[in-house]
């Protein structure tokens, strides 16, 4: 590992290991460390004890790939130029997961960002990390920063916080609090009446942090380009004290703003207990004011009140200036970090055409809406499955009774029998041991022009004659012309004599519910003719319901006569035959399953071998 | 949280159940009874047949000392006295030192004649634990300070035998071996069982048996999750004299019941100046400005939010504040100040929807308590946050001034003690 002052503790070469699997915090020191120029993310790996594996996070524009360990052993074995450990681990495994890396010997400072770290533990982190000359910041902390080169997890927010608060590039001033809140806001105030941060640390509000304030005002002492100090104390504790004893010793030498929050605390009663752990004085020597006149005493710079705080940084700060103590900065160019597409979106600067389109259903909101209807409204409003149908596929709403012929439909065609294309290829399929998804597709697949899929040609045949106004006579005899069958005529079985129940029923609720049925009509003149000619060739059920469905749409008032047309065309109907017919696949395939019929094996004899 | 001071019985009953662990050779019977408002003292007294066959002290076990002093300890009592003495004492409004508040817990022992006292304590700090030891307890042992003796024991190592044998002097006789076995023991035990702070003054041995007379104790609330088994049965009273207000009873199960932090202290209820801020660090520093700026006596109270909490527990939070400061009106009105620092991770703008959908619903009480509202605050969304804030105004006809991270964290407090009147307005130079 490349040598470094003791009292630098990260600088732009910091490779960090973070624990636990917290993605927001690893983008964001992602981001900043782009801001920054950094050649290469100060993230080196993750430790994720419930998953190995990669980790995609983005450096600037482009998508990198961190690595990710279940344990710490290994990510340092891996990483052993990573020096530095964030742990994001609970408040109940921090103190395990911190010992372990203490004891490490690649690791060198250690952030715990978990707060409720029993006192115990923290005293015993910090004196271990002491007897190895390690540093802990915390627990209960958001970490710390050096600018322009580490940050640790969510230290000063967002990264339009940091341009703003320039933290993309050295300042002159170090910076400790105990308050991980009050940090990010100083980092703004010292931005503003200096030249800006070097570095700066929240080490905790606990009562012991695992790095004290007096430790970090030291270390920043011994760094020369760090021409000043400011630290924001609290009421409670003793911290201040050291403070006031290593200025006495001369260890913190340079000039010091501090102030001690608190002041109020007099106007207490004496139980009540501040926002953090360690803020409550115990004596009056613990009182935010004996701390603020102790420190005056000693030598520090003490404002008036909080509220004169920036100004008194200011005017410290530029007397050092008069005194040529600091150098220029030479201003590098302020970064340009790209923008998250979400939170761009959300501002309204960039727009992008939607890659899909959809007017079916929305599940966005509450509660799923079926073409702008909530699902709840549909279920109160009792439109049934034809319901659900018409809106979903056709958009719109329809007359009850359309949406009862279309039930009816879904009945009708349901099933037919274990004999048919579809049944027999979905019960072989079963019976072959297959799922029900398979053994249900092997039954759809048979569906097509000699299979159930006559309804769509049904009705283009007779909507066709229909409508070029064709005698029935005519159409008849044009059709023979050509060879080509009437779609919905003709029956193996059925015949005048023998009707088809189906048909009845369909026919019957049409001429009740429809306001008129032409093409319905028309059919039935084209029957005439051909059972003429042979008895079996009439209306079959296939034709009765295309010829009924497309009276339907025409006469219902909700579907234009193009509009109608173009349902027709993309298969709407022959989509009833095969939602139906599911029904009775399904039924199949449970059928086989439930009776444990074994593998079917279509016997020799039944085959003629050519 | 964090130090939290246990009542006496809870403390000894930890003691007689630990102490043979810790320290194998000594005896501690641990007899107590703990009367609380709802205690049956006959049923107590049939469980406990030591209670009718000895003479008892009686004492209140609410976390305050001095208890002789303020005369409130009951010596050599028979069982009927001790009932009689507590009936008497049961709710009672009593000030102790400046603090004034109601009896309603007390401790039953049995009493103990002895001749010697001893002092033994505990206490935590950061590189070790600190043991006093004196063999001149007893009320007066801060005017005898001179006589304790200290030892420290470093946090990564056991308390070794010099040291023992220096804290506890010779003089001590036949019995120097038995305090040594107990403070060997106690420091175990202070240890294991997460204590921040111990006091025994004193405590006296009768042959082997050791007797804590009077006991002070404080644990680490935060260690609760290591140790669940062992601290059965002890509770967390709100310290003496602080009794929460319904209001502040409510946000403390709020916190209590989420990671976020939500905390609220009232001072006084008809104060015109309200906070709401978020942050523990900044919350602190609102409070430290108004105190400066000479607004005490019109600050209603102490709070704070933070953690990122949820829209629903800032709403919460907000609608117990705004419910407090209209329930009686005040001359020229009142301030609500809706501030913060920067944040690191909150969603400003996720919080804020919170405390303005709390707003909305105080819309006509706002007006009618003439409240101006001041809101600073900066972090992620920030600009969203602060947009919704000043749209809120005009929509609600309250005067809302909003302020971002450019302007002074405290900047608003100045302003809202200027509107009050409680403050000349800064000449503009």
């Amino acid at each position: 590992m490349e040598h470094r002052p003791e009292y630098i503790l990260f600088d732009e070469n910091t490779r960090a290991i973070i624990f636990n699997y917290q993605q927001n915090a690893i983008q964001r020191m992602l981001d900043f460390d782009y801001a920054c120029n950094r050649e290469r993310p100060s993230v080196a790996c993750i430790v994720n004890p419930s998953r190995a594996g990669l980790h995609k996070a983005f450096f600037g524009p482009s998508e990198i790939l961190i690595p990710m360990y279940r344990s710490l052993a290994e990510a340092t074995e891996k990483h052993p130029n990573s020096d530095t450990l964030v742990n994001f681990a609970s408040f109940r495994s921090a103190y395990p997961s911190s010992k372990e890396a203490l004891s490490l010997p690649s690791i060198r400072s250690i952030a715990i960002i978990a707060e409720g770290v029993p006192e115990a533990r923290a005293r015993e982190l910090a004196e271990r990390a002491q007897a190895y000359n390690k540093w802990i910041i915390g627990p209960a902390t958001v970490g710390g920063i050096v600018a322009g080169a580490f940050k640790i997890g969510n230290t000063a927010g967002t990264i339009d916080n940091i341009i703003a608060s320039k933290l993309y590039r050295k300042g002159h001033v170090g910076f400790v609090s105990k308050s991980g809140g009050m940090s990010n806001e100083m980092y703004m105030t010292i931005a503003k009446h200096t030249d800006g941060l070097y570095e700066g640390y929240a080490v905790g509000g606990d009562k012991y942090p695992g790095s004290t304030l007096v430790a970090h005002l030291e270390r920043m002492n011994s760094n020369p380009d760090i021409k000043m100090l400011v630290c924001l104390g609290e009421v409670g504790g003793e911290d201040e004290y050291d403070i006031i004893e290593s200025m006495q010793a001369g260890r913190i030498n340079k000039p010091l703003v501090i102030w001690v929050t608190g002041t109020c605390s007099k106007m207490f009663p004496a139980e009540v207990q501040f926002g953090h752990a360690g803020a409550r004085a115990d004596s009056t020597r613990e009182t935010a004011d004996a701390k603020n006149q102790a420190l005056r005493e000693a030598g520090a710079v003490v404002p008036e009140s909080y509220d004169s705080f920036g100004t008194v940084i200011g005017e410290t700060f530029a007397k050092l200036q008069a005194e040529g103590k600091v150098p220029e900065i030479q201003e590098p160019p302020v970064p340009r970090p790209p923008m998250d597409y979400a939170a761009a979106l959300k501002t309204g600067v960039i727009r992008k055409p939607a890659s899909f389109v959809c007017s079916v259903s929305d599940d966005r909101g509450e509660e799923v809406t079926y073409n702008k209807t909530p699902l709840s409204k549909l279920l109160k409003d009792n439109v049934g499955v034809g319901g659900v149908i018409s809106r979903l596929w056709f958009q719109r709403e329809l007359p009850s009774y359309a949406y009862r012929f279309i039930e009816l439909v879904l009945q009708v065609v349901a099933d037919h029998g274990p004999a048919v294309a579809g049944a027999h290829n979905t019960i072989v399929t079963s019976r072959a041991g297959k799922d029900l998804i398979s053994s249900l597709v092997s039954g759809m697949l048979t569906i097509g022009p000699r299979f159930g899929g006559a309804l769509d040609g049904a009705a283009q045949h007779f909507t066709y004659a229909y409508d070029n106004e064709l005698k029935p006579l005519d159409f008849v005899k044009e059709m023979k012309a050509k060879g080509t069958n009437i779609q919905g005529i003709g029956h193996r079985i059925k015949s005048v004599q023998n009707p088809d129940i189906r048909v009845t029923l369909i026919k019957e609720f049409a001429k009740k519910h429809f306001p008129s049925t032409p093409i319905l009509d028309y059919a039935l003149d084209v029957e005439a003719i051909t059972t003429s000619k042979r008895n079996n060739l009439i209306l079959n059920v296939d034709g009765c319901i295309a010829v009924c469905f497309v009276d339907m749409m025409r006469t219902c008032g909700a579907f234009s006569p193009e509009e109608s047309d173009e349902f027709i065309q993309m298969g709407a109907l022959n989509g009833l035959f095969v939602l139906g017919r599911s029904i009775g696949l399904m039924a199949h395939y449970l059928d086989q399953k439930r009776l444990q019929q074994p593998l079917y094996r279509h016997p020799w004899d039944d085959i003629a071998f050519l | 949280m964090a130090q939290r001071g246990i009542r006496e019985y809870h403390a000894k009953q930890l003691l007689a159940k630990f102490l043979p662990e810790f320290a194998p050779a000594l005896n501690y019977e641990g007899l107590g009874v703990l009367v609380g408002p709802d205690t049956k003292m006959d049923k107590l007294a049939a469980e406990h047949p030591w209670l009718k066959r000895r003479k008892l002290v009686v004492k209140p076990d609410q976390l305050f000392g001095r208890r002789k002093k303020h005369g409130l300890l009951l010596l050599n009592a028979g069982f009927d006295d001790a009932k009689k003495w507590i009936k008497e004492h049961m709710k009672k409004t009593t000030t102790v030192g400046d603090v004034t508040g109601k009896l309603t817990h007390f401790l039953i022992e049995p009493m103990v004649q002895h001749k010697q006292e001893y002092y033994v304590a505990i206490r935590s700090n950061r590189g070790g634990d600190t043991v006093f030891f004196s063999q001149s307890g007893g009320v007066d042992i801060e005017e005898n300070w001179d006589n304790v003796a200290e030892l420290e024991v470093p946090i990564l190592e056991d308390v070794d035998k010099p040291g023992l044998h220096r804290l506890v002097p010779e003089e001590l006789g036949p019995q120097r071996e038995l305090v040594i076995n107990f403070i060997k023991g106690l420091i175990k035990f202070y240890r294991e069982l997460h204590f921040t702070y111990l006091e025994i003054n004193p405590f006296t041995f009768i042959e082997d048996k050791v007797v804590p007379l009077d006991l002070v104790a404080r644990l680490d609330d935060t260690a609760g999750f290591e140790c669940m088994d062992k601290w059965e049965g002890v509770e967390f009273p709100a310290p003496f004299g602080r009794t929460k207000s319904k209001d502040e009873a409510y946000v403390a199960e709020l916190d209590s019941k989420s990671g976020a932090s939500l905390k609220l202290t009232l001072l006084n209820p008809d104060g015109r100046i309200w906070l709401m801020v978020a942050g523990g660090g900044a919350s602190v520093i609102y409070t430290d400005t108004v105190v400066d700026l000479g607004g005490t006596k019109e600050l209603a109270n102490y709070g704070e939010y933070s953690g990122d909490p949820s829209a629903d527990l800032t709403r919460e939070y907000a609608t117990t504040i705004l419910d407090l400061m209209t329930r009686k009106k005040a001359d020229g009105g009142k301030a609500l100040l809706i501030g913060g620092g920067i944040a690191n991770f909150t969603d400003v703008a996720k919080t804020f929807t919170g405390i303005i959908d709390a707003l909305k619903e105080y819309k006509e009480k706002l007006i009618e308590h003439q409240i101006k509202i001041f809101v600073r605050r900066g972090g992620p969304n920030f600009e969203r946050g602060l947009e919704l804030m000043r749209n809120l105004g005009a929509e609600l006809g309250v005067p809302i001034e909003v302020f971002g991270p450019d302007a002074h964290m405290t900047t608003i407090v100045p302003l809202a003690m200027e509107a009050l009147g409680l403050k000349e307005a800064q000449s503009g130079a």
